[in-house]
């Protein structure tokens, strides 16, 4: 394989392996490795200070074909016909449009078909492939991971770097091997998995380390599944996070626009089934549980790690000793508005969001529709269906999927990031709860003051029916 | 960009005792859509300090008129973690933040923040807890935060040893970046892409 693998009869893991094949110059005296950048994918928050830095140092983009742009952030869900209102938006947007003409980058922006959650396109594309490295100025790039490719978020300095070079500097990470065997039941997701991982190690849990999520569970589900999972890695201080590829993962390769053809995909078949960790590879850190055992989770403080099932009542704040970990829940109920306790189910709620790069893919809708038919959302509650790409809300249109929506009750709006970060109007109002599909319940994430319970879209649709937080097992 | 070289600082700390300060609170989201790097430090830690009226909240720490012109931030643990914004450390730099004390940091947050001369020191939990009592007995107390010698001295005079990325401390004392490091290795990035054709093309039709 490589020169510079150490010792490549050692058994790797997949981290390994990947870091191997994209390292441009290993590290020597004291400086990090350099790695070689696949794909990197631009969206119009965090990019225009990085393109004001080339042309600062009068330098050329060196990669535009390794090298694609949206609009997702900031762009509003609402009518794509009229001009952005928010003016400082609009500038954001017409920035990245500006740089991407000047720099000669592919750009989905509005109108374009294939415009939506950069994490969403990437796959939709075919653009996301095993063994590949991408990296993008928005830390849920680990969704990305999904396919057995090393996907991690950057900041906007970083962005620059790979704009002029297409490498990065970057020391390995270590990795942390997240085994889930079992079944899940009927009514639990991908979503319980993951917020079950967070409650278990809490949210800086990850840090220093890139996830490598394996076990029958895992395996057990389709792509948009492991997306779901891999998107949150970041939520436990991962980097990064991944599964192997199988061929789960081949089959929703083969056939998308830029997926290899012909003799080509054959080879790439070859190349990526090598990429699986080697028997015997040994992983940093470790932490296995059964998919059997889980229940819908919610949670139900201001952090992603602040969950547990559903059917839990809220822990107590004076029963932990740690006085920095006293101190946050307290701060977090307060927050929230919860006592010590309280059973979370039968919550009233205001507001029901799903979406966002966690869960806006078509497999959500489809679940979350199935669950929606032939029922009405609560009176007073405000629903939004948010499909996370242009390309998501078509196929969701084509299968019947929105009528299910807007006859229910529900909103059904164009394709962004929307209530994740509410950024772009769409926002709850101080004091209102919200059961959202996204993946942070951070103070204000869903507009100042309001109060997040993150779940899956099957518990968002199951609290949307009732009004109140609601366990989705009831309406099976 | 090059950065303003730095090796030491000293000064009275902002107290921050809590868990897991995440990025939206450093700095909103609604705060983003800016395109400049500058002018972020009054947006720090909007949504904690100010009421909703928007006059400052008198109980939030940096609104303290004590406050004004301390360099060193004291965290709980875990700070910066969440979304990768570079715009939390452009803010905080901005206000006057050159070095943020924690038991430990979210890794992207730690990367933005040395890229922007913002140093994440981090100590052991039973020392920061140490650091917090003498703060809360001393709240005037100076701590220094010394680069060159890699450790952070307290009012009583010991010393606590901390490790910042080889790599990265070299290029904060120089005041030189990474990007100029980068470029010079222009004969490894040909090499490479010579061995290795692109996966994939953005520029393919699709
Ligand atoms: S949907 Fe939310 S988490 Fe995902 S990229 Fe958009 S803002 Fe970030």
């Amino acid at each position: 394989m490589n020169d510079h693998t150490p010792n490549s009869a050692r058994p790797r893991t997949i981290v390994d392996k990947i870091w191997d094949e994209h390292l441009v110059t290993p590290g020597t005296d004291g400086a990090p490795d350099i790695l070689a950048v696949d794909l990197h994918l631009v969206h119009e928050v965090t990019s225009p200070q990085a393109f004001d830095g080339l042309r600062d140092r009068g330098l050329r983009m060196r990669r535009p074909d390794q090298t694609l742009a949206t609009v997702d952030h900031s762009i509003p869900t609402t009518d794509r016909s009229l001009p952005i209102a928010d003016e400082i938006a609009a500038t954001q947007v017409s920035r990245l449009e500006q740089n991407c003409a000047e720099f000669g980058i592919p750009l989905h922006g509005i109108g374009s078909p294939h415009q939506g959650i950069v994490h969403v396109i990437g796959p939709e594309l075919g653009l996301t492939q095993p063994g590949m490295t991408i990296v993008c100025g928005d830390s849920h790039t680990a969704t990305h991971g999904a396919f057995g490719a090393l996907a991690f978020g950057i900041g906007t300095t970083e962005v620059e770097h790979v704009l002029a070079t297409q490498t990065l500097l970057q020391r390995r990470p270590k990795t942390f091997e997240v085994r889930v065997d079992g079944t899940l039941h009927p009514g639990v997701t991908a979503k319980d998995i993951i917020l079950s991982l967070l409650s278990r190690i809490g949210i800086g849990g990850g840090n220093g380390h890139v996830f490598e999520y394996g076990g029958s569970a895992i395996r057990g589900l389709g792509m948009e599944g492991r997306m779901t999972i891999c998107n949150m890695s970041i939520e436990g201080g991962a980097r990064a996070g991944l599964v192997a590829p199988d061929d789960t993962t081949f089959e929703y390769v083969a056939g998308k626009p830029h997926a290899p053809h012909g003799s080509d995909w054959e080879a790439a078949l070859d190349r990526w089934r090598a990429l699986p960790s080697d028997e015997g590879a040994v992983h940093d850190r470790s932490i296995s549980f059964d998919a059997g055992e889980l229940t819908p989770m919610v949670t139900y403080g201001t952090n992603p790690g602040m969950g547990f099932p559903i059917t839990d009542r809220i822990p107590d704040p004076e029963a932990l000793t740690d006085a920095n970990q006293r101190d946050s829940l307290r701060a977090a109920l307060a927050y929230m508005g919860l006592n010590p306790g309280e059973p979370l189910l039968g919550k009233a709620i205001d507001v029901v969001f799903i979406g966002s790069c966690t869960n806006s893919r078509i497999s959500d809708l489809r679940e979350a529709a199935r669950m929606l038919r032939g029922r009405k959302v609560a009176d007073g509650v405000r629903v939004m269906v948010v499909p996370g790409s242009t390309e998501v809300k078509r196929q969701a249109e084509e299968e019947g999927l929105a009528a299910v929506f807007r006859e229910a009750g529900a909103e059904w709006r164009e394709a962004g990031c929307s209530m994740c970060i509410a950024m772009n109007g769409d926002q709850l109002s101080p004091g209102q709860y919200s059961v959202s599909t996204s993946n942070r319940n951070f103070e204000g994430r869903q507009g100042k003051g309001g109060r997040t319970f993150l779940a899956s879209p099957l518990t968002a649709v199951a609290s949307a029916v009732t009004g109140r937080l609601s366990d989705p097992r009831a309406l099976l | 960009m090059s950065l303003e070289p730095f090796s030491s600082v000293t000064s009275a700390a902002v107290p921050m005792p809590r868990n897991d300060i995440d990025t939206d609170q450093i700095i909103p989201a609604r705060f983003l859509k800016t395109v400049n790097r500058a002018g972020l430090g009054d947006q720090l830690f909007f949504d904690w300090r100010y009421l909703p009226d928007g006059s400052p909240n008198p109980d939030f720490v940096i609104n303290r008129p004590e406050m004004a012109g301390r360099a060193i931030l004291v965290a709980g643990d875990n700070f910066g973690c969440g979304s990768s914004r570079e715009h939390a450390p452009w803010a905080l730099t901005a206000w006057g933040i050159r070095a943020v004390i924690s038991s430990s940091f979210a890794d992207i947050f730690r990367t933005n923040a040395l890229k922007n001369g913002l140093l994440p020191v981090a100590v052991p939990p039973e020392e920061l807890s140490r650091i917090a009592s003498i703060l809360e007995a001393e709240p005037e107390a100076e701590l220094t935060v010394d680069l060159e010698a890699s450790e952070l001295r307290l009012p009583d005079g010991s010393a606590i040893p901390f490790t910042i990325d080889a790599f990265a401390r070299r290029m904060i004392l120089d005041g030189t970046d990474e990007l100029g490091y980068l470029l010079a290795r222009e004969p490894d990035l040909e090499a490479y892409e010579r061995a290795h054709p692109p996966p994939v093309s953005t520029l393919a039709a699709d």
